[in-house]
């Protein structure tokens, strides 16, 4: 079977014109515009099979919606190939669009004044969806995301957890074998969160949906995503699970630790501060040399501590570690 | 569903929309119907002053008058969505459009047909209706197919000038403003004949925008009338295909707008 | 002088955004010059249709025609759209926190929306069709220079007709306070000053027995008289008058404006914004 969706190569330079400022400028503006070049893609390539779950995640500005618009056909990269279910996107719009769906986190698809159930109606309208189809698939997708109680109210009026189970929906009436979440979960308070990404689980496992999620919330990746994809700069950095990608860098973790005064100074021989912001210390470890437990035990019984919680270095320092060990490793082979 | 059937979906939903606000619709309406017939008593207190604008008379001036706004209203009534493209490029929600397998066309014209320039249409229709009332030759239902023709051909025409406006978003969002000269001033100068300008003006609004052939050739046609620039009869009853021709190549540029866009990205 | 730095301060501000938009305003320039140069041409077929006395010249109605283009934005067209949303969003409450006299806040803020933009558009159109349009051959369509004691009547009057236009468009901006949407006030209001300003067709040009009423209305000294003044249809002599009607019915708006302000004030103090 040839993967659902491959990409090879893909180039993508935007031009940028050069605004001048002062009055003098924007006369000059008129004559003769300046362009500055501005790299979004450079050579990446990867290749996705059919009911994948792989997370997208980058620093911003790397590069991550700028694949998401060559893929879904809406942006026309330079140079590379892209095929997705065996369609160039860009060249084949109309019967490609017809079989993704996607979904802004920041912008809703839906209609603002209408209700929420007339916006469906009119995507299976627009979709061309078979009525006993868009029955079934719309019972079944208002069940799962609890859209009941929604269905009458208009969009302007829901809350935002609310729209974007409703726009999770929207996004599906036409049953698409494959999906683009681009930041589904930003700005959403933790039950939605859940909510979203129980949904996103079993559209993958129980129905087969190729899901690209492109986010910043490591939560979401770390709940989801099998496979993770790293780019920065244009390029792809790391391709694989998600434990790899930590073994690559590195296993470390943060043991944050809230002191009940300023001036304790904190150190532990398995441990070394990452960051220190008044009461608040980071702890940065490795799970492999001291367990998390063994490390709380040893720091509370040394200081006075008033809250802690454990967590993942937030994506960017794992993409910038990845970018020190990269270097590191060219400059080795030089 | 086909695209027919979904642009009149489309336009029963936005029509439904706008009667929620029944008093400011019909105040709006009503303003706008007034607003725009001071245009008219203009010229009526012109000719009441001056007496003929050249040979013409005041009732033939109706007739310009009253096709040109039925054709206007009607076509800024049905492209609001192309209207206000330039909004859609800066906010980045035309993606959206990208990412549903139907024509942007077929969306942008569907977004809206904004029910409250009606006013304008309903003082076109009530000054068109004086000029035929006051007809020397009255109507035959050829010259009366002609004048509905001539009038659909200026909404094709309109139509395109403001589909040509939405595609020169995708190059500068700040200076759409330009294209009112030619919607909204050609408005103006069409409720005369375009006899009465000067010669390039008048070449201009023939063969560049062909405003002339949408108002001045038919109605000549339907008036009976001889033409003072000297065409024949013929070229009278082909001329409204100007309009029609017009639209189609805007919708061409608008390919090539829409092309240039996905290209250079927002 | 401490009560013009408000007034200052929001010119200031409004000078700023809308330099800005520069393509924009080069765009509204042009749009601007076609509707003159359209309507100079009918004027012109228009006057070579008779030979009959009229009450103005041809040259003197080209100039009338591109003062109100040039001015266009002096007049009461709208309700400003800031202060739509402050009522709308009930920020008014804030307004009312501040310390200056609220009707003096939104009649400066009415002038420092109506001269901005005014100055801005005036200034390329009037060095345009005074002094480059003779250049390219379309000097019979030109704005001529007015006689100096018509230029100083004339710069006397526009600045009452920039008094009258704010306390109008205070006005407006206070009908505001009772129905936001008030469309259908705006609209009308927009029709009345279009035909009534002499914006549609110079009063003088009006049928004989409308002209008493015509005079007799405020929105005569919007535009008509002003411009008359500039083409030298109204001698100096007549000026002073001319003043005193503009600041005539200034004063009573402005008056029916501050009471009514009071009357709204109260209102939305009662209701709670």
């Amino acid at each position: 079977m040839p993967p659902q969706i491959i990409v090879e190569d893909l180039v993508k330079t935007y031009r940028i014109a050069q605004r001048d400022t002062g009055l003098l400028g924007s006369v000059r503006g008129l004559v003769r515009r300046q362009y500055r070049e501005l790299g979004a893609l450079d050579g990446v390539s990867f290749n996705i099979d059919a009911g994948e779950l792989v997370g997208y995640i980058g620093p911003n500005g790397a590069g991550k919606s700028t694949t998401v618009k060559t893929l879904s056909g809406i942006l026309v990269p330079d140079s590379g190939r892209c095929e997705v279910r065996g369609r160039v996107p860009w060249r084949q719009r109309v019967e490609h669009v017809a079989e993704i769906g996607v979904v802004f986190g920041q912008r809703t698809q839906l209609w603002w004044d209408l209700p929420v159930i007339e916006s469906f109606e009119l995507l299976r309208d627009i979709y061309r969806v078979p009525q006993e189809r868009y029955k079934a698939a719309s019972d079944e997708l208002i069940a799962l995301l609890d859209l009941g109680p929604l269905l009458d109210v208009p969009v302007r009026q829901l809350s935002l957890g609310q729209r974007m189970r409703c726009d999770l929906a929207a996004a599906l009436i036409h049953q698409p074998p494959v999906l683009f979440l681009d930041e589904p979960t930003i700005g959403l308070d933790a039950t939605s969160k859940l909510a979203v990404r129980d949904f996103v689980r079993g559209l993958c496992r129980d129905r087969g949906v190729t899901v690209i999620l492109t986010t910043h919330d490591m939560d979401d990746i770390e709940a989801l995503c099998d496979r993770v994809i790293v780019i920065a700069s244009g390029k792809v950095l790391c391709d694989g699970s998600l434990d790899a990608l930590r073994a690559r860098v590195s296993r470390q973790r943060w043991l944050t630790v809230d002191l009940a005064s300023v001036d304790i100074e904190v150190s532990d021989p398995d441990a070394t501060v990452v960051r220190r912001e008044g009461q608040r210390v980071c702890l940065g470890f490795d799970p492999q040399a001291v367990s998390p437990a063994e490390l709380i035990a040893r720091v509370t019984a040394k200081h006075a501590v008033s809250d802690l919680f454990v967590e993942n270095p937030p994506i960017e320092t794992i993409v910038a570690r990845l970018y020190e060990a990269e270097s590191g490793v060219a400059t080795a082979t030089t | 569903m086909n695209d027919i059937a979904l642009y009149f979906r489309y336009t029963k939903i936005s029509i439904k929309g706008q009667l929620e606000y029944r008093t400011s619709f019909v105040l709006q309406a009503a303003g706008q119907a007034i607003l725009t017939a001071t245009e008219f008593l203009g010229i009526w207190a012109m000719f009441s002053r001056f007496g003929q604008l050249r040979g013409w008379t005041l009732p033939e001036i109706a007739m310009f008058y009253g096709a040109i706004n039925v054709a206007f209203s009607i076509a800024d009534a049905l492209s609001r969505g192309f209207d206000q493209f330039g909004n859609m490029v800066k906010s980045g929600d035309f993606d959206r459009l990208l990412l549903r397998p139907r024509s942007t066309v077929l969306q942008l014209i569907g977004q809206e047909v904004t029910i409250r320039k009606v006013g304008r249409l309903l003082q076109g229709i009530i000054v068109l209706a004086w000029a035929i009332s006051a007809m020397h030759v009255g109507l035959s239902t050829g010259t009366a197919g002609l004048l509905l023709i001539a009038i659909l051909s200026g909404v094709c025409l309109f139509t395109g000038l403001v589909i040509l406006q939405a595609t020169s978003a995708f190059w500068a969002t700040e200076s759409l403003e330009v294209w009112n000269a030619f919607t909204y001033g050609g408005v103006l100068m069409s409720q005369y004949p375009i006899s009465i300008y000067r010669s390039w003006f008048r070449r201009f609004f023939t063969y560049v925008i062909p405003l002339a052939c949408v108002t001045y050739y038919p109605i000549l046609a339907v008036l009976n009338r001889m033409d003072p620039l000297g065409s024949v009869g013929w070229i009278q009853w082909v001329a409204p295909m100007a309009g029609i021709l017009f639209l189609l190549i805007a919708l061409q540029v608008w390919k090539i707008g829409v092309q240039h866009y996905r290209s250079t990205g927002s | 002088m401490n009560w013009m730095r408000p007034y200052l301060a929001v010119l200031s501000a409004r000078f700023r955004s809308m330099l800005q938009y520069r393509a924009a305003a080069i765009a509204g320039l042009w749009t601007q010059v076609f509707f003159g140069m359209v309507n100079i041409m009918v004027y012109e077929a228009f006057y070579s249709s008779t030979d009959k006395q009229q009450p103005l010249t041809f040259a003197q109605v080209v100039s009338y025609v591109w003062l109100g283009q040039a001015l266009l934005a002096l007049l009461p067209w709208y309700a400003d759209s800031e202060v739509r949303a402050i009522v709308r969003s009930g920020a008014v409450a804030y307004e009312l926190c501040r310390p200056i006299d609220l009707y003096n806040l939104w009649f400066m803020r009415a002038m420092a929306w109506r001269t901005a933009p005014t100055i801005l558009r005036a200034v390329p159109m009037v060095v345009l069709v005074m002094f480059v349009f003779p250049l390219i051959g379309l000097g019979e369509w030109r704005l001529h220079s007015p006689t100096l004691a018509a230029g100083l009547g004339f710069a006397a009057a526009i600045t009452c007709t920039l008094l009258l236009s704010c306390a109008i468009t205070t006005l407006m901006n206070i009908s505001l306070m009772w129905t936001v949407s008030a469309d259908g006030t705006v609209v009308m209001m927009n029709a009345l000053v279009t035909i009534f300003s002499g914006m549609v067709v110079p009063l003088p040009l009006f049928p004989n027995w409308a002209q008493p009423v015509l005079m007799a209305l405020p929105f005569a000294g919007l535009v008509d008289l002003p411009y008359r003044v500039y083409v030298g249809n109204i001698l100096p002599g007549s000026i002073p008058l001319i003043i005193f009607r503009q600041l005539f019915w200034t004063v009573v708006l402005v008056l029916l404006g501050r009471w009514l302000m009071a009357r709204g004030i109260r209102r939305i103090v009662v209701q709670g914004g």
